[in-house]
């Protein structure tokens, strides 16, 4: 039967994406064959508990911040009415362009003793106490400042879809706006919320380059110093490898998420708006978060390139930009599809198999890029050792499609969640309609399937495509002589403490981000 | 969607095939490097221009390209390993990646200080890590080495760099050998209790809180300094060199070593003995304010002005082979 043999192909092609994602994590997790008990015994001794104490406060202060800044920003933009509405919309996506580690030191910058902000205070107040820029709390404020757009992307997509019905539904009923807002879209809209608040979360834990700079200790430290100063790459991957545990938390309570959930058809693209009393009080804090994630960062960015008069941007700078933009649409593009491929077959083979499989697929994300890319590299080059071996001269490691496939390894989640979102909103009476009413397959995808699900595949492609831009230690470790990107050109720059020369790389890998939101956002 | 994936397909093929690494030819070195490109490319260009060897180059930290020689092993492209830190050097030996090389010329031209006893990697540059004052708060007489910046009267004005950052870790790791872990490990105490402020996440920013009265003393490697001072010729700051009645001031290395399989070992020995040859060893210390290893080049003349100093002599391999109990004393201590 050649159904039966497409369907256990395409469980198999699940299988073989997972296993592509499984390989550098059990590379790692095979790291446990040795014993490392003395630097565990050291680390548990001196700084681990309070390591993981940071790493869960840090972890809930995202998870309040970016909910709070992403729901609301996406339900006000999404239902309401107020001044500056269509512009804010699409610039309250822009904060994603900004690397963590950008706003991070230009926060500690801005706030220090030593900075601007606290000078002109002691300049006025001569007995100005003075604040610490460094605490726990400013770490959180960044990252949820940077990491909000996850949410709100997702959050803004469910409640648009949820159209014009569910609030007339509520109107109706007399509920006001923000009633209406908890008993009906919220929950409504609670799949795309966790799959965003997954997506955050995860790279809280996987961060490294903004708290090292507010120097907070996370478990991503214990990492980095096993690893760099302890000379124990052992120990740093089985310490990563316990990050998988965290994770699981982290998908369980997506899963919760979900369950239970209503999808709704799309309602239409004319959602009705209110414009409550204050409308002018929401256009004010939109811009506050606006300002405080974009354009406070960028002019200080700014500033910089100019005092730095453009040093270091020439002919090899402009090929960065080249390469950086080629790596980011190459990439986001197969990701998109291998996701696509992935929750297609999630959808239509309902065995656990496949269920595990996709759910393996997705655990790139939040291991510390580094320690990961170590494990891409390690399993790749061993394949390598292996077909060299056979007689066939290919060099991966150091190959451009290593590289992207490392891409594939680490992004798969950034994109399966807005799809696998996005093809449920298809729901399946709707497919077995189409059919009946004689629709050829093709016709079913190109106009029930695409149509449907554009916007969210769209979002994967921005998501997938500006995160690999911004990538920076798999780059490093894995890219082709000559296939330098403006990541790694700030990387090298930050290393011998060069912040204002890395502006200029810096701003331009933000502009570069915002040429996919453009897109994304102008289109109609 | 089914167009995509063709052309998502297509590129990743095409990519892969031009991908490929071709085998470095005759004529080509290939170099693992933790090295800035603004600070390495200028050197590998001159080297290019006087003996027509092509050089190709890697920039990445050193632990990872450590890791990246470890799992490639005998099918590594790399000929060469420059990084910066006896540590990472000695690490990378330690793991036997690094191979011993017999050169009359690196013999006379590094110091054996700043080579490591087996001859597997040797100095290129030299980097000083000292006392960083306040000109209007403090007196230089009051200062005199880095064990006692953790006497009490300095309660409440040091600055300190976090503890993570390797250059801490290897004066520590002298201080080790020099004081033993008992008496090293209560110096550090006193530092952590004449913090003035949480520890900084890099030099620069240590300085800043300096100018701004913060604090008033901190210790700082020396080309920061030089970079400040540079912008703003009239910094409030003043390099102080310490242990001078002691063991000289700490430094550490920028350095290089040719790779235990390194596919054209001659020529790279080549290319390291030209780079501790004068007019390399300028152009390697200079852009970034360090000294040279070769005793016979004058350092910069910014960095000359900052006066004449004695250095620790003990082998710079001591900050690899005492890193780890460093970390493990300063995690003890406290000292973040």
């Amino acid at each position: 039967m050649p159904r039966r043999g497409l369907r256990s192909a395409s469980g198999a092609s699940a299988a073989a994406l997972a296993l592509l994602v499984l390989v550098p994590i059990l590379v790692l997790l095979s790291a446990w064959h040795q014993q490392q008990w003395e630097t565990w015994q050291h680390l548990l001794d001196t700084v681990l508990w309070r390591l993981v104490g940071n790493t869960l406060f840090l972890m809930v202060g995202v998870t309040v911040g970016v909910l709070l800044l992403g729901v609301s920003l996406a339900w006000c933009v999404a239902t309401l009415d107020f001044p500056g509405r269509r512009w804010l919309e699409w610039a309250l996506f822009l904060p994603m362009a900004m690397p963590a580690y950008v706003l991070a030191f230009v926060m500690v910058d801005l706030l220090d003793y030593a900075g601007p902000i606290q000078t002109q205070l002691r300049h006025w107040w001569s007995d100005f106490p003075g604040f610490s820029a460094r605490h726990p709390l400013w770490v959180v404020v960044t990252l949820s400042l940077v990491l909000y757009p996850y949410v709100y992307m997702l959050a803004r997509l469910a409640f648009q879809a949820q159209g014009r019905a569910v609030l007339e539904q509520a109107r109706i009923l007399g509920d006001g706006p923000v009633r209406a807002f908890f008993k009906v879209a919220l929950p409504m809209a609670r799949p795309g919320i966790a799959a965003g608040l997954a997506l955050a979360l995860m790279e809280t834990l996987a961060d490294f380059g903004a708290v090292s700079v507010f120097n907070f200790d996370t478990f991503t430290t214990a990492i980095y110093k096993s690893w760099y100063g302890l000379f124990n790459l052992q120990a740093a991957a089985q310490l990563a490898s316990l990050l998988l545990l965290f994770v699981l938390v982290a998908l369980w309570l997506e899963r919760r998420g979900r369950r239970r959930a209503r999808f709704s058809e799309l309602g239409g693209r004319k959602v009705m708006r209110v414009r409550p009393r204050g409308a002018w009080l929401i256009t004010l804090l939109a811009f506050a978060v606006l300002f405080m994630a974009f354009v406070l960062p960028v002019s200080r960015l700014l500033y910089w390139v100019v005092e730095t008069r453009l040093d270091g941007v020439d002919a090899r700078f402009l090929n960065l930009v080249w390469r950086t933009f080629l790596l980011g649409a190459m990439s986001a593009g197969l990701v998109l599809v291998l996701a696509s491929w992935l929750a297609w077959v999630k959808r239509h083979q309902s065995s656990a198999g496949v269920s595990v499989a996709a759910q393996l697929a997705t655990l790139g994300y939040a291991l510390p890029g580094s320690v990961l890319a170590v494990g891409i590299m390690v399993s790749f080059s061993a394949v390598e050792s292996r077909l060299n071996a056979w007689g066939l001269p290919v060099a991966l490691v150091g190959g451009l499609a290593a590289l992207v496939l490392a891409y594939v390894v680490r992004f798969m989640a950034v994109a399966f969640g807005p799809v696998e979102n996005a093809l449920q909103q298809v729901r399946p009476g709707l497919v077995d309609a189409a059919r009946t009413l004689g629709a050829s397959s093709t016709e079913v995808g190109q106009r029930v399937y695409l149509p449907m699900m554009l916007p969210g595949l769209l979002t994967a492609l921005l998501l997938v495509g500006i995160d690999v831009m911004k990538e920076m230690p798999a780059t490093l470790l894995l890219r082709p002589f000559g296939w330098d990107t403006l990541a790694v050109r700030i990387y090298e720059l930050t290393a011998e403490g060069e912040w204002e020369r890395a502006a200029a790389p810096s701003l331009t890998l933000v502009l570069l981000g915002l040429l996919p939101v453009v897109l994304l956002t102008r289109r109609r | 969607m089914r167009i995509l994936g063709l052309l998502a397909g297509a590129l990743v093929m095409a990519g892969g095939l031009w991908g490929c690494s071709e085998p470095a030819e005759q004529n080509e070195l290939v170099v693992y490097t933790s090295r800035n490109d603004h600070l390495i490319k200028p050197v590998f260009d001159a080297y290019t221009e006087s003996t027509g060897v092509q050089i190709r180059y890697i920039t990445d930290n050193a632990a990872a390209l450590t890791a990246r020689l470890q799992a490639e092993g005998e099918r590594t492209p790399a000929d060469l390993f420059i990084t910066v830190d006896a540590g990472n050097l000695w690490n990378a030996a330690n793991k036997d990646l690094l191979q011993p090389v017999e050169s009359v010329v690196l013999n006379a031209n590094v110091p054996t200080a700043l080579t490591d006893p087996d001859k597997r990697w040797f100095g290129l540059t030299v980097r000083a890590r000292t006392i960083v004052y306040s000109r209007d708060r403090v007196d230089p007489a009051t200062l005199s080495s880095y064990e006692d910046l953790a006497d009490p009267k300095w309660k409440g004005r040091l600055c300190l760099r976090t503890s993570k950052k390797v250059y801490n870790q290897s004066l520590v790791a002298t201080m080790i050998k020099r004081l033993g872990e008992e008496k090293t490990e209560e110096i550090v105490r006193g530092w952590v209790g004449n913090l003035a402020t949480d520890v900084f996440s890099n030099d620069t920013a240590l300085m800043e809180a300096i100018v701004a009265g913060q604090c008033d003393v901190g210790i700082v490697n020396t080309y920061y300094y030089g970079r400040m001072k540079r912008d703003n010729p009239q910094l409030p700051l003043a390099l102080f060199w310490a242990n001078q009645d002691s063991s000289g001031v700490h430094i550490n290395i920028s350095g290089a070593a040719i790779t235990q399989h390194a596919p054209h070992p001659e020529q790279a020995k080549a290319l390291l003995e030209w780079m501790t040859q004068p007019a390399a060893q300028s152009l390697l210390a200079d852009r970034n304010l360090e000294y040279p290893v070769n005793s016979a080049v004058k350092p910069a003349d910014e960095v000359a002005s900052w006066g004449d100093f004695k250095s620790d002599d003990l082998n710079v391999s001591v900050a690899g082979e005492l890193q780890v109990d460093a970390v493990k004393l300063m995690d003890r201590a406290g000292y973040r």
